[in-house]
């Protein structure tokens, strides 16, 4: 039953995720974080940014995270396969339509309305994700009046993001993604065992 | 056209793309478009963006859509299977040793500064993305566009509204107002107006 519930969930994160991973992200985060509860936000972050580490779609990686978590291999397998079968029934179908789908008016006005909407869902997952880093809050939180700003600023999480950001920005330098991530993981390791500096 | 695309090629060329690629989608599909058509020459480029195209448009797995599109247009379904089966053998292995890896390490203190770093690493990689794909939007200045996407973004952020529902919402949108436009026409020709 864990297995059927497992594949369903990630069938519907592959059916709406419109621009891959990185749209797939935030219905990830609603399902199986918010609304079913599997697991939490800190092993939710930990896995995205496993995902976005290792080789191959990043979709992939996370269902199989996730999966394997909630039921080892049967769960991984399960989880993984949901998220791919909405991909090749939707081609099968496609395969044959082929060249007319892509001029098809409806299907370009469709899309033209989708792509800013998908954008907003990655914009507000990934606002979320900084919110966390930064503050170690939720956006849910920013409407608390009593939240506490300074409480849980990270000025290391800070720091890294601002550098980060400015890195992948300057277009000479064309620092990889992933280069970036990986200094920030070394960092964060240097930081945590000199206990002086480790908030 | 298709020689040398036997289905051991198709698997173990998409295994080594999926195996070798950091950063996703995006960056896999542009690999798949290099090994396809200049370096195998299975397909020709005009081909290959076809499938590029529809791929992106897609919901799902950006590059099982790719691979399976290719796989299929060069063996039918045993060649969009071998091509499929490839892409996700690596990534699922790699994951799948992981996890156990990750869940006995991951309350150690020198592991949470790790992710404490790299959180914040993702986050400023997102950013970069979300600036990157929001330009064009905003620049091309109609207006549709950015008012759904702030819309969305309220919606989704503030009001904490389910992103699939915000995604039907949307896609249901679009199909209206193309309804609207044809009804539109329909009327201007019914009438002599064009």
């Amino acid at each position: 039953m864990k297995y059927l519930e497992l594949f369903w969930a990630f069938f519907k994160v592959g059916l709406m995720s419109f621009g891959g991973g990185y749209a797939a992200m935030p219905l990830v985060q609603t399902q199986i974080v918010e609304e079913l509860g599997w697991i939490n936000m800190t092993d939710f972050t930990d896995m995205l940014a496993i995902s976005q580490m290792t080789p191959g779609p990043i979709s992939i990686n996370l269902s199989t995270f996730v999966g394997a978590r909630m039921g080892n291999l049967l769960g991984a397998t399960a989880a993984m396969l949901g998220c791919i079968v909405p991909s090749c029934v939707i081609m099968l179908i496609l395969t044959r339509l082929y060249r007319k789908f892509r001029t098809l008016e409806t299907v370009q006005c469709v899309l033209a309305v989708l792509k800013p909407a998908t954008l907003s869902m990655i914009a507000a997952s990934g606002g979320s994700l900084f919110l966390l880093s930064v503050f170690g809050g939720e956006p849910r939180d920013l409407w608390l009046a009593g939240f506490d700003w300074r409480a849980g600023f990270d000025w290391f999480a800070a720091v890294i993001f601002a550098v980060g950001l400015v890195l992948l920005r300057i277009k000479r330098v064309k620092v990889p993604p992933v280069l970036i991530m990986l200094g920030a993981g070394v960092l964060g390791l240097v930081f945590s065992v000199l206990p002086a500096v480790n908030g | 056209m298709k020689k040398n695309a036997s289905l051991t090629r198709l698997f173990w060329t998409s295994f080594s793309i999926s195996a070798l690629t950091f950063g996703g989608g995006y960056v896999i599909v542009s690999l798949l478009r290099k090994q396809f058509v200049d370096k195998h020459g299975w397909m020709t480029d005009d081909e290959m963006l076809d499938i590029l195209a529809i791929s992106q448009s897609c919901p799902g797995v950006i590059a099982v859509n790719a691979t399976f599109m290719a796989g299929y247009r060069l063996r039918g379904a045993a060649g969009a299977a071998a091509a499929v089966i490839g892409c996700i053998i690596p990534p699922f292995g790699i994951i799948f040793g992981l996890s156990f890896f990750y869940t006995a390490v991951k309350d150690s203190p020198a592991v949470r500064g790790v992710f404490r770093g790299l959180l914040a690493g993702v986050a400023a990689v997102i950013a970069d993305v979300v600036v990157t794909m929001t330009t064009p939007v905003i620049k091309a200045k109609k207006v549709l566009p950015i008012v759904i996407m702030f819309a969305a973004f309220v919606a989704n952020f503030v009001f904490n509204w389910n992103p699939a529902f915000i995604i039907l919402f949307t896609a249901a949108l679009g199909i209206a107002l193309q309804l609207a436009r044809f009804f539109r026409r329909k009327m201007a020709q019914g009438t002599g107006d064009r």
